[in-house]
C-alpha cells in the first residue's frame, strides 16, 4: 500500500491542486509548504503541458505562463527534490502523457520516485491504455490514479476494481475550471464504485470554494480544488501562497464538519 | 496492446469522459460499416450530392512539359464544396444520424472541413458549429461566412498558436461539455480510434476509383501515387487500396514551411519524434520535453504539428515516402498548375503537384504517376497574391 492511502487517514481528504511554475518555481514550493501547514491531504502538482486538453481557460493559460516562464521537467523534480527534505505530505504529478512518453517513461517514472513522489494523474491515458505507465508505475512503487465520470456507467466498476492509491471521480462534464453550480451526476457512479472496492474516491472538476468542496465531501472521502487555486496564482503572484494557504484551511475545515 | 493500432502507433489516449462516447462511435461503426442499406444511401449522396466518382484527368501538357511519367490528376477538387472533405463527412454524418446525434461540431483548419460539415449538416437538418483558429479565420476569411450562410456556428479559437491543432483541442473540450446530442465529426485520419480508421475507410473512395479508372484507360496500375500530408486524409484515401500492390511508390508531401532547418514548419515526419497527443501515439513536432511545437506552414490545411497514426506505420515500415515540400516550392505548382492545365489546385494539394514536377522527369515515358488533387484552390487566390506581394484582399 502506497503513501497515498494515508491521505485518507484525517477524515474528508483534501487535495490542492498547482501548476508548478506559475508564477515561477520558487512561489510553487513555497505554496505546497503553505497547504501542508493549512492541512492538505494530498498535493496535486502539475507539471506544464503545451496543449492540456482536459482544462479549462484558467488552468491552460497557468500551464502557458509556466512554459513561458522557463519551468521544464528537469527544474520541477528538482523544486521536488529540495521540498521533499521537509514536506511530508503525500505528492502526485498531474501531467499529460507526451510529458512522461517523451522524457522516456522509464527514467520520467524512476526519476519520480527516487526525488519522493507518490503517484501520477494522467487525465489523457484512460484505463485501455494503462498498460502504457502502470508497468512501470508497479516497477518504481508509485501508484497510477485512475479516474471515473458521470459518463462512465460500468466503466466505473471495472475501472475501481483495479484502482490504485484513491479513485479521481469527475463531478461533471466538460473540462476544469469553477462552476456555479455542480450536478451530482457522479454520486451514482460513487455508488456503484463502493458496492465493489474500499478505495478511497475523491472528486473534481469545477468545486471552487469551501462550502461546494462541503457538499461534494458529503458523496465522497475527499475533494479536490484546482482552478479555484490557480486563480489565486493568477490574481496575486509571488504574494499567493499566503492566500493559497488561507483557502486550503478553510476547505479542510469546512469538509472536516461533514 | 489497446484497440486501434497501426504497428506502434494509434490507440485511444483520450479522458476518461469521452471513453463511451468513442466506444459508442466504434460499435455504431462497426455495426454499419458492411451494412447493405447503410453502403447504399454513402453511394447514393457520393454520386447524387458529391458528385462521384470524381474524374482521373490525364494532364497531357504538364507530362509533355515535364518529359518523363505520364501524369494524371485525381480530380478531389471537383467534388461538391471542393475539397475531398465530403468523403468522411457524408459517411460521419450519416452514422451520426444513425446513433440518433442531432448536433455535431468539427474542427477545422484551411475551413474546408469546416465547410463540407457544415454544408451536410445543413442538407440533413442537423445543428453544426465549427472550431477554427483565430489565425485561419482571418486567413481564410470566405471560408468562416460559407460555414454561416450554411447555417452553422463559427467559434473562432484564441488558445495556443490559434491554428488546427488548437481547434482540434477545443473541439475536443467541447465534446467533453456536450456529449449527448452531440457527434464530433473529426475531419482527418487521426485522434483516437475509430477516427483514424473509419475516416481512412470514408476516404478510401479515392484510391478504389483510381484503380479501377486507371485499368480501364491504361490497363494497369500507376507506378506512384502523390498526395499531400497534413492529418493524412486525402493521402491514405488516395494510397489504401494500393497497400497490396508493392509496385507502387506511395509518396506523402508534408509541409515544409519556410524550411525543415527551420522552426517555422510542420513537416512532422522529418522533424518530430515519437509522442501521444490528440488521442494518438504517432509523430509530432515538439521539443525535448515533449511540448508541442508551433507549426507553421503557408497552407492552413497542413499546418498540424502531427500526422495519423496509420502514415507513422507506413513510414516505420517504409511501405510509404515522406518527403518535405516548402511554400516557396508549393506556391510554385500553385502558379504551374494553373498556368499549364487551367487547374487552380489548393495550396494543400500544390504540395503534391511540386513533387510530382521533381519526379516524373527523373522516371520512364511510360510510366504513371497518379496526383490526388485534394481541393481546389479558390480558397487560396488572395492569399498567394499576397504572397507575391500582390495586396489583394478578398
Amino acid at each position: 500500500m502506497s503513501n497515498i492511502s494515508r491521505a485518507f487517514d484525517h477524515g474528508k481528504a483534501f487535495i490542492p491542486f498547482i501548476t508548478c511554475g506559475d508564477p515561477s518555481l520558487d512561489v510553487t514550493a513555497e505554496t505546497v509548504r503553505a497547504m501542508e501547514r493549512a492541512g492538505a491531504d494530498l498535493i496535486e502538482l502539475g507539471i506544464p503541458f503545451s496543449d492540456p486538453t482536459a482544462e479549462g481557460a484558467t488552468i491552460m493559460n497557468a500551464n502557458l505562463r509556466a512554459l513561458a516562464a522557463g519551468t521544464t521537467t528537469d527544474k520541477v523534480f528538482d523544486m521536488v527534490r529540495e521540498l521533499r527534505k521537509t514536506v511530508k505530505v503525500p505528492m502526485v504529478f498531474m501531467t499529460y502523457a507526451n510529458v512522461l512518453f517523451s522524457y522516456g517513461s522509464e527514467r520520467f517514472i524512476a526519476k519520480s520516485a527516487e526525488i519522493g513522489m507518490d503517484g501520477f494523474i494522467i487525465p489523457d491515458v484512460p484505463f485501455e491504455e494503462r498498460e502504457e505507465f502502470l508497468p512501470l508505475c508497479r516497477k518504481y512503487g508509485l501508484d497510477l490514479i485512475s479516474m471515473i465520470a458521470p459518463t462512465s456507467d460500468a466503466r466505473a466498476e471495472t475501472i475501481a476494481r483495479e484502482a490504485q492509491g484513491f479513485l479521481y471521480c469527475v463531478s461533471s462534464l466538460g473540462v476544469t475550471g469553477a462552476r456555479s453550480t455542480i450536478s451530482t451526476d457522479i454520486a451514482a457512479s460513487i455508488a456503484r464504485v463502493k458496492k465493489v472496492s474500499g478505495i478511497p474516491c475523491a472528486i473534481g472538476f469545477g468545486i471552487s470554494n469551501a462550502e461546494q468542496a462541503a457538499e461534494m465531501a458529503r458523496y465522497a472521502d475527499g475533494v479536490i480544488i484546482g482552478s479555484a487555486i490557480v486563480s489565486l496564482c493568477e490574481k496575486y503572484g509571488e504574494d499567493a501562497p499566503k492566500y493559497i494557504e488561507k483557502f486550503v484551511r478553510s476547505v479542510k475545515t469546512a469538509i472536516s464538519k461533514v | 496492446m489497446s484497440k486501434g493500432r497501426f504497428g506502434i502507433h494509434g490507440g485511444q489516449y483520450i479522458p476518461e469522459t469521452l471513453m463511451n462516447a468513442v466506444s459508442e462511435v466504434e460499435a455504431a461503426y462497426m455495426k454499419y460499416k458492411d451494412d447493405p442499406d447503410f453502403l447504399r444511401e454513402l453511394d447514393e449522396l457520393y454520386r447524387n450530392y458529391a458528385g462521384r466518382p470524381s474524374l482521373l484527368y490525364y494532364a497531357e501538357r504538364m507530362t509533355r512539359d515535364l518529359g518523363g511519367a505520364k501524369i494524371y490528376l485525381k480530380r478531389e477538387d471537383l467534388n461538391h464544396t471542393g475539397a475531398h472533405k465530403i468523403n468522411n463527412v457524408l459517411g460521419q454524418m450519416l452514422l451520426a444520424k444513425r446513433m440518433g446525434k442531432t448536433r455535431v461540431i468539427a474542427e477545422t483548419g484551411a475551413g474546408q472541413h469546416g465547410v463540407a460539415t457544415a454544408t451536410v449538416a445543413a442538407m440533413m437538418g442537423m445543428e453544426c458549429e465549427v472550431f477554427m483558429g483565430r489565425e485561419d479565420c482571418e486567413r481564410q476569411a470566405l471560408n468562416v461566412y460559407r460555414m454561416k450562410l450554411l447555417g452553422a456556428k463559427v467559434h473562432p479559437v484564441d488558445t495556443g498558436t490559434k491554428t488546427l491543432k488548437d481547434a482540434v483541442s477545443e473541439t475536443f473540450r467541447e465534446w467533453t461539455r456536450r456529449i449527448d446530442d452531440t457527434h464530433y465529426v473529426l475531419g482527418s485520419v487521426m485522434g483516437p480510434h475509430p477516427f483514424p480508421t473509419m475516416v481512412r475507410d470514408f476516404q478510401a473512395v479515392i484510391s478504389r476509383e483510381i484503380k479501377q479508372q486507371l485499368a480501364e484507360r491504361e490497363g494497369r496500375l500507376p507506378d506512384a501515387v502523390i498526395a499531400c500530408v497534413g492529418g493524412g486524409s486525402n493521402a491514405i484515401g488516395a494510397f489504401y487500396h494500393f497497400i497490396e500492390d508493392k509496385s507502387v511508390r506511395l509518396i506523402g508531401c508534408e509541409a515544409a514551411g519556410r524550411g525543415i532547418d527551420t522552426f517555422e514548419t510542420a513537416a512532422t515526419i522529418s522533424t518530430g519524434r515519437l509522442g501521444i497527443f490528440h488521442g494518438m501515439k504517432s509523430y509530432f513536432c515538439q521539443d525535448e520535453y515533449g511540448q508541442i511545437a508551433p507549426v507553421y506552414s503557408i497552407s492552413a490545411g497542413l499546418d498540424y504539428p502531427g500526422i495519423g497514426p496509420e502514415h507513422a506505420a507506413l513510414h516505420d515500415s517504409g511501405r510509404a515516402e515522406y518527403v518535405p515540400v516548402t511554400d516557396e516550392e508549393a506556391v510554385t505548382a500553385f502558379e504551374y498548375l494553373s498556368r499549364t492545365e487551367g487547374i487552380i489546385p489548393a495550396i494543400e494539394s500544390a504540395h503534391a503537384v511540386s513533387y510530382a514536377c521533381k519526379l516524373a522527369p527523373t522516371m520512364p515515358r511510360n510510366s504513371i504517376i497518379v496526383v490526388n488533387i485534394s481541393g481546389r484552390g479558390d480558397k487560396d487566390v488572395a492569399a498567394i497574391a499576397r504572397y507575391r506581394g500582390e495586396s489583394l484582399y478578398e
